[in-house]
């Protein structure tokens, strides 16, 4: 049988994932080692999104020494390296090989409804009815645009981080780029590396040095125990997932990325984008407050990882302390720039969410945000996965994978019951346990077309 | 350096605050309020505005007393400088705001303030307003506002203090961002 045979009956399993990336993944190799039976739908090959709707010169914000799965870890030449797309692309397709695990590749997930005792899970290769629903298809699926991008005239050519490849996308000219996350401050960059000018609006942000005391800000925050700050541990924990990602750039230079160095660069550096009103862009005056919030922060970080690091530099072979400079801001920042003859695209770097849009169940808040506890769904038996900080800090980084898909796995393999009871009762057909047997193989077929 | 074993006593019941945002974060509506002033033209560029009654927590609401304020220009404006200029009232809604936040931030924070003071200046150019020059604005150029605050804490924490009470002011937001203004007339 073809496994991407669309099914006239519905097969069942006990468990589906959503979603084949590390996090989908990684919940396979515990349900494996747990000997529950499962499936993973990935809409795409493995990896789809870090294939489809990544920027040509994306690099991971950690290095390769930090990049692991359960069972599997970065074994190549350059562990302080940062991997591309791609390379992560082929490790987590050599992860799905080497974990065997049970991925329908090319399945897109329409719907999921409840159903006594589980879901029903319509895809565009047929139908599948489980007991209990892992939701791991990521959590970057929707760029977030302010509504006002559609008031913005025709002329200016507006794209989100999602669809930008490389600069030679854009038309000559000036680009707003909007957004001071990692994504917004390295495409900022590599625009004005094309010789475009680029003006980059600056809300809230996280400011980091790429190394510190000659150790990389990503060893401080995994030694120092921050990424695995606990989210029940975080005072306000909606603002903890809020945060955008901080300023970091994986470069084999491991040149740090902030506002002082594209300044120096030629970027103008505005405020906040309010809105674009007769075609003028207006920016918020709290430019100088959003960058006097980051240095603070930053600064707090650098006071925590000393006070760490005393009576442990020697062992970690540590350099001195240091402090960077303070961020500049120009005497008078621009409040407002007219989009004609000064801006021809507007790059969205704004943010982006989750798609839940086929998730036909009541577990959504007012916001349409997915109701949960550290990613238990106020469902039976649903669960989240890869979230922004969903359990740790850590909680949406590939190696954060790893400490949350072991507890949610435990509580899901708990909630059902002795691992190989099945539930009949479940289909009212006998289909559902041929089917298994035979999707077994099937299964590992499709694995194995992924390896190619 | 900031004593935690002391509860800081500022004035500002932080209790109270947060547990309006925990059970506000679960009634929107009651969260939406309206602030409203009325204001008379006395004489010349005279006016008296009036704050009493606000709408909020799902009803309407009054200020234990009224308050009036008279608004005029100084006598190099050829006017009678019966009150404050309406934009240095500007500059008084943003210092009672920040300062409120610093109080608030630092209760929150067990940080004991022993003085905060403001001084606050704003920049403009008249030709604006008196039509001069059509590229120079009406409004400020910028504002400036600097504080001297006297405190258990580190230079670093009343920096963070300043910096949070901004990120969560009102009037800051009101005047660093645009904000929808629709004036109306009728005849009587």
């Amino acid at each position: 049988m073809s496994p991407h045979a669309v099914r006239r009956s519905a097969a069942s399993v006990d468990v589906v994932i959503v979603g084949g990336g590390h996090c989908g993944l990684a919940m396979s190799h515990a349900l494996t080692r747990h000997g529950v039976e499962h499936v993973v739908l990935e809409r795409g090959a493995v990896a789809n999104s870090w294939r489809t709707e990544r920027w040509d010169s994306l690099r991971l914000l950690t290095p390769n020494w930090m990049t692991r799965l359960p069972g599997r870890a970065y074994g190549g030449p350059d562990p302080d390296g940062y991997m591309g797309a791609g390379e992560v692309a082929d490790f987590l397709s050599g992860y799905a090989m080497q974990i065997s695990a049970p991925v329908l590749t090319g399945t897109t997930v329409s719907k999921v409804s409840a159903i006594s005792g589980g879901y029903r899970i319509s895809t565009d290769r047929g139908e599948w009815h489980c007991r209990a629903l892992v939701l791991a298809s990521g959590a970057f699926s929707l760029p977030n645009v302010p509504p006002f991008a559609s008031g913005i005239a025709q002329d200016v050519q507006q794209l989100s981080a999602h669809r930008y490849r490389h600069p030679g996308q854009l038309a000559e000219g000036g680009v707003l780029v909007v957004g001071a996350s990692a994504t917004g401050l390295q495409l900022a960059q590599e625009i004005r590396q094309s010789g475009r000018p680029v003006t980059l609006a600056v809300g809230e942000h996280v400011r980091m040095p790429r190394l510190y005391r000659g150790r990389d800000i990503q060893w401080w925050l995994l030694a120092s125990g921050v990424l695995d700050q606990r989210i029940e541990e975080i005072d306000d924990a909606e603002r903890a997932r809020r945060l955008p990602s901080p300023q970091l750039v994986g470069t084999p230079e491991r040149a740090t990325l902030d506002l002082n160095a594209l300044q120096r660069q030629g970027v103008s550096v505005v405020g906040r984008l309010m809105g674009v009103r007769g075609g003028t862009a207006q920016f918020s005056g709290s430019l100088r407050n959003v960058c006097a919030l980051a240095d603070l922060k930053m600064n707090r970080l650098l006071d925590a990882f000393d006070q760490w690091a005393r009576g442990r530099g020697a062992a970690c072979d540590l350099g001195t302390p240091e402090r960077f400079a303070a961020t500049e801001v120009d005497a008078s920042p621009t409040l407002s720039l007219s989009l004609a003859g000064n801006i021809r695209t507007v790059l969205w770097a704004t943010g982006a969410r989750p798609d839940y849009s086929w998730l036909d169940l009541p577990v959504f808040d007012r916001h349409g945000r997915l109701r949960h506890d550290r990613g238990v769904v106020d469902a039976p038996s649903l669960y989240v996965l890869g979230l922004p900080y969903l359990r740790r800090r850590k909680s949406s980084f590939i190696h954060g994978a790893e400490d949350d898909v072991r507890e949610i796995a435990a509580l899901l393999v708990a909630g059902l019951g002795a691992p190989g009871v099945q539930v009949k009762y479940l289909l009212g057909t006998g289909s559902g346990t041929n089917a298994r047997g035979q999707s077994t193989f099937a299964w590992n077929h499709t694995a194995s077309q992924a390896r190619r | 350096m900031n004593m935690q074993s002391a509860t800081a006593m500022n004035g500002v019941n932080v209790e109270a605050l947060l547990g309006a945002r925990a059970a506000l974060s679960e009634a929107p509506q009651a969260a939406r309020f309206k602030w409203r002033a009325t204001s008379e033209w006395m004489h010349g560029t005279h006016a008296r505005s009036t704050i009493d009654g606000y709408y909020g927590l799902g009803g309407e609401q009054k200020h234990r007393q009224p308050f009036q304020f008279d608004t005029d220009h100084p006598e190099i404006f050829a006017a009678e400088d019966m009150g404050a200029t309406p934009v240095e009232y500007v500059l008084v809604g943003l210092a009672g705001c920040l300062t409120a936040g610093i109080a608030a931030v630092a209760q929150n924070r067990n940080i004991q303030l022993r003085s905060v003071k403001a001084t606050l200046e704003a920049g403009m150019d008249i030709q604006g307003i008196l039509g001069i020059d059509a590229n120079v604005r009406n409004g400020f150029d910028g504002i400036k506002v600097h504080y001297q605050i006297d405190a258990d804490a580190t230079p670093e924490q009343i920096a963070a203090l300043v910096a949070q009470s901004q990120k969560r002011s009102a009037v800051f937001d009101i005047v660093t961002n645009p904000t929808d203004v629709h004036v109306t007339a009728s005849k009587v």
